[in-house]
């Protein structure tokens, strides 16, 4: 067998923070793709599912100093080191795994037994419980996407890069005897939605993909890197405030130990 | 029984093996496994069915951005909404309530059949009847009224004045007999009145942003639903990759002024004045373009005016802006090779202030962009319907030469085409029997996106017979008498034309990707069958078969290309002469008292919080920050250092009195930095008190605190703020 045929690849995304408008079309493009549910009161954010979320930053100064800026959050598919993301780590179920083939930490239903040792390892809180079973008002489960299963009531569920999507070019590629997929072939569905442009999405390994070469912007970060769970989602903000919230340090984190 | 240490012992290792045994055996786990397997497969979890994937291309008609749709299908079932790759307004992009499209169309706020009402009005009683019964009816009572000679007080509103549905009511009004035919105004009509007074002409403005070095934003919400949506969000992304400035004025800090690069804070209402002091500091330092202007009409009396008037260090106190400040964006704006100045507060869906639209576009024709790559383009209308005249019989030729209602194309209105704002205060000031007897709403929610929402309900009660055309039960088809319900959006064929503010307009069509859900009829088939109940030349004037045949008809040769590709190019450009102005405009100001109301009250509009004819949908809602919408109570954001009287403490989450002039309404509290000390921003799209439970009952409708204020050029709602007071919550 051909040995670059079966070249591990590491899904990942770049979201430019200077584009991102804040409008929130990848969550809800994420949530239609993923029939993620919805209650009558979504306000109580600690129980509303979003796999993406978006978070406003603000620098913290006043009128007219006051600045802010979105931040979209997937899943972030940690690495770690060699694949010990800290959620997978702690699964007793085996239910949250990390592929090394793909790069993703996927999240099997089937497997899952509530437990949210996961939820609780999770720096970036991108893992959602769901309390309820799901409800659609009636006719409305028509909207339902049959790639994707739905999720019930006791379970942890969290954005899975559109796997299903990654699936489904595979078979395409396979049906057309290819053994690769292009880089546009498999897209997520908040990255094809951002009505900004913001979102990149490809295989970091790949040279060949646009996000190969964004995640070395100068201005790129990551979430909570002093943590070492390795994310494979970058951001890139031309706003130094911005960048330095990306590790949100404690006010005296750092000092006792020299006092 | 006697138990000894043996058999103690003997036993309770027995237990203790078996137990550790069973753990070290894979039989919990499996059991476990089992059992999150089992509860998995609860037959009330909803198993969405496979089939057959495919694509069907449409054009969104949720607002007026025109985006092209690409609908993907499972068999019969619309499973998830995508953005058209190619389309010229979109390119592949959506916006969140585009993406939502589906909770729309297969959602419980569905009007499913013709409905009549038997409780009281607004009560929401109503009873199903049938397509026959419902037409006859209303054809009956429209009979009645024209016999009694009163064909003149029907009216009708309609969400837009473009396409050939609006276009089939208006003609269904004029061979009845009613010049009442009124669309809901945008800041596209204030537009409109601008480019009449300054180019002399009927046009639509179209701003080419893509090729714009600098962008002067008079408070419109660039990246907050402004023009066309999607493309404006487009546009902003192409500014940061080629750092173009984009220079945000507007009293508050909203998304795009977060992301303009440079964000000047004006008093709410002086931009107008802000606008005219920067095109001082062109005049005065001969900064604007000679060529374009000198030998204007008008354009030595204006240069005069503006110099005595408007000089950088008089208006400071009005603005709230630095001279030196007005001075450096002045030659900025002008030392750019392609800047465009833009107005219209956040997304536009209030006209506003007429001095405020021309001063602004008196700096585009001084910077020269007028017709020009990167500026201002000035397209003529559609033409595109061109349907031979009615023939009126004497009825009609009567009752279309009475006065409108609203006193639009009268002498104190002469560039207005329609004043939907002055509509309620018509009905409420008339004397005797209300001047409208009958009216007819199309696409359009008036009872609640039209300010002072009270009086409106109040003028709505006084109509005898209402008839909603809505698809969805929304506040207005709930005050409705007859309700004829219109396909949804993706159920239905329509011709989109699309201005709003793209350089280079487009008629879409938009196409049905799934048959109806339920037992509807096109506003467009329900109309002509109305015209066809009521006879004679009424029905003469219609005589197409169905709307279809009349849309295939009315775009001839563009049908076919329009079924391919979804979008044809509208017209081009027309030449515009300049005409300057001298008249002074009053700047509209929030109403109330100072001292009494010390805030000035702002709605502010939201991408994720749908503020028009439709509502939100359930998963926008749930976007909603929890800084905005708690459980069901609204948060309005205050700066806390904002001056508000001792009796009260600004404190985040506290419930308070919000009470203006025109209503007063329970809210809580957001302290925000971004927000001007003094104003209390309040965001449009909330409050509503129909549709389903994921959305009525949360929050307040803006439109209830804020009144209308008539703009003394144009007459259309010019109202941006009112003035406001915070207390304490009664127990």
């Amino acid at each position: 067998m051909n040995k670059e045929h079966n070249k591990a690849k590491k899904f990942g995304m770049v979201i430019d923070l200077d584009k991102c408008t804040g409008c929130g079309s990848c969550m809800v493009a994420c949530m239609a793709e993923n029939n993620v549910p919805f209650k009558a009161d979504e306000t109580n954010k600690l129980d509303s599912i979003t796999w993406m979320r978006v978070y406003k930053l603000t620098n913290g100064k006043s009128f007219p100093d006051a600045d802010f800026c979105y931040l979209p959050r997937p899943c972030m598919h940690c690495e770690g080191e060699h694949g010990h993301s800290p959620c997978v780590s702690v699964c007793p179920a085996t239910a949250t795994d990390y592929s090394h083939e793909t790069g993703i930490v996927s999240q099997i239903y089937t497997r899952c037994f509530g437990c949210r040792y996961c939820m609780a390892a999770c720096p970036y809180h991108a893992r959602y419980f769901n309390w309820w079973d799901p409800v659609w008002p009636e006719g409305m489960e028509k909207s339902l996407n049959p790639n994707v299963s739905v999720r019930m009531r006791g379970i942890v569920e969290k954005c899975s890069f559109c796997y299903h999507r990654y699936q489904l070019a595979k078979e395409k590629a396979y049906y057309e005897d290819r053994r690769e997929i292009e880089e546009q072939e498999y897209q997520t569905a908040c990255t094809q939605a951002c009505p900004a442009g913001a979102i990149t999405f490809g295989d970091l390994n790949n040279p060949e993909h646009a996000v190969h070469e964004l995640k070395k912007n100068p201005n790129a970060f990551r979430l909570l890197e002093r943590l070492g769970t390795n994310p494979k989602v970058y951001y890139i903000s031309s706003r130094e405030w911005v960048r330095l919230a990306g590790d949100n340090y404690l006010r005296q984190e750092g000092k006792s130990e020299k006092n | 029984m006697k138990v000894s240490r043996r058999t103690f012992l003997s036993i309770g290792s027995f237990i203790v093996g078996g137990a550790a045994g069973t753990a070290l055996s894979p039989l919990p786990w499996k059991l476990t496994d089992d059992l999150s397997i089992w509860t998995q497969n609860w037959p009330w979890t909803p198993k969405p069915e496979r089939g057959d994937v495919s694509y069907v291309n449409s054009v969104c008609t949720l607002c007026p951005g025109g985006c092209g749709l690409s609908v993907r299908k499972v068999n019969d079932r619309a499973v998830k909404i995508e953005g058209m790759k190619g389309h010229p307004v979109n390119d592949g992009g959506i916006c969140i309530l585009g993406l939502s499209g589906l909770q729309l169309l297969y959602g419980p706020t569905r009007v499913k059949t013709p409905l009549k009402r038997v409780g009281e009005r607004g009560q929401g009683k109503f009873k199903k009847i049938s397509w026959d019964e419902a037409l006859a009816e209303a054809a009956e009572k429209l009979g009645a009224l024209r016999a009694e000679g009163k064909s003149h007080t029907v009216a009708c509103i309609s969400g837009s004045a473009g396409g050939t549905v609006p276009q089939l009511l208006k003609r269904l009004l004029t061979a009845y007999g009613s010049p009442n035919f009124m669309s809901v105004p945008t800041m596209q009509d204030a537009y409109a009145v601008t480019l009449k007074q300054m180019h002399g002409i009927d046009a639509c403005p179209g701003f080419d942003v893509e090729n714009a070095d600098f962008v002067l934003s008079f408070g419109s919400g660039i990246i907050e639903g402004w023009g066309s949506p999607v493309r404006m969000f487009k546009a902003n992304s192409a500014w940061q990759d080629k750092k173009i400035k984009v220079v945000q004025i507007e009293s508050n800090k909203s998304n795009t002024a977060a992301k303009a690069a440079k964000w000047i804070p004006a008093r709410p209402g002086s931009e107008g004045v802000l606008a005219l002091g920067i095109a001082h500091v062109m005049l005065r330092d001969g900064l604007y373009k000679k060529e374009a202007c000198d030998g204007a009409a008008g354009f030595e009396d204006f240069k005069k005016w503006v110099a005595d008037n408007y000089a950088p260090e008089n208006i400071a106190a009005a603005t709230g802006i630095q001279k030196e400040t007005v001075e450096s964006l002045a030659k900025e704006f002008a030392a750019a090779a392609s800047p465009i100045a833009l107005c219209g507060r956040g997304q536009g869906r209030t006209p506003g202030s007429q001095y405020e639209f021309m001063a602004v576009h008196a700096l585009n024709m001084l910077a020269g962009n007028i017709n020009k790559a990167g500026g201002v383009q000035i397209i003529p209308e559609p033409k595109y319907i061109a349907w031979t005249e009615p023939e009126l019989d004497e009825i009609a030729q009567k009752g279309t030469a009475s006065p409108r209602i609203d006193g639009a194309g009268s002498e104190t209105y002469p560039h207005a085409k329609s004043l939907l704002n002055r509509l309620p205060q018509a009905i409420l000031t008339a004397e005797g029997a209300s001047p409208v007897q009958a009216l007819l709403i199309s696409e359009a929610n008036p009872c609640y996106t039209l300010s002072d929402t009270q009086a409106v309900k109040k003028a709505f009660a006084k109509i005898p017979f209402v008839v909603s055309f809505s698809s969805y039960m929304d506040e207005s088809a709930q005050n409705a008498d007859i309700i004829l319900p219109n396909h949804a959006c993706l159920e239905r064929l329509e011709d989109v034309p699309t201005f709003a503010g793209l350089s280079k307009p487009v008629i879409g069509l938009s196409k049905p990707v799934i048959k109806p859900q339920f037992d509807t009829k096109h506003t467009g088939d329900a109309v002509i069958a109305l015209a066809k109940a009521l006879g004679d030349k009424i029905a003469a004037a219609f005589p197409w078969e169905s709307y279809e045949a009349c849309l295939k008809e009315t775009l001839g040769d563009k049908w076919e290309i329009l079924n391919e590709k979804c979008f044809v190019a509208a017209e081009e450009n027309i030449e515009a002469p300049l005409q300057f102005f001298t008249q002074e405009c009053k700047t509209v100001s929030a109403e109330g008292d100072e001292k009494q109301y010390p805030f000035v009250l702002m709605p502010y509009d939201s991408i994720r919080l749908a503020n028009g004819f439709i509502g939100n949908t359930p998963f926008l809602t749930k976007t909603v920050p929890d800084t905005v919408l708690k459980k069901n109570e609204m948060l309005v954001a205050v700066n806390p250092k904002s001056a508000c009287g001792d009796s009260l403490s600004l404190k985040e989450g506290r419930s308070v009195m919000l009470t203006t002039p025109k209503g007063s309404a329970k809210v809580r509290v957001h302290l925000s930095e971004e927000i001007m000390p003094g104003v209390i921003a309040v965001p449009r799209g909330l409050g509503h008190t129909a549709y389903d439970k994921y959305l009525a009952g949360k929050g307040v409708n803006c439109n209830e605190l804020i009144g209308p204020a008539e703009d003394a050029g144009s007459g259309l709602d010019a109202v941006w703020g009112i003035r406001a007071k915070l207390s304490n919550v009664s127990i």
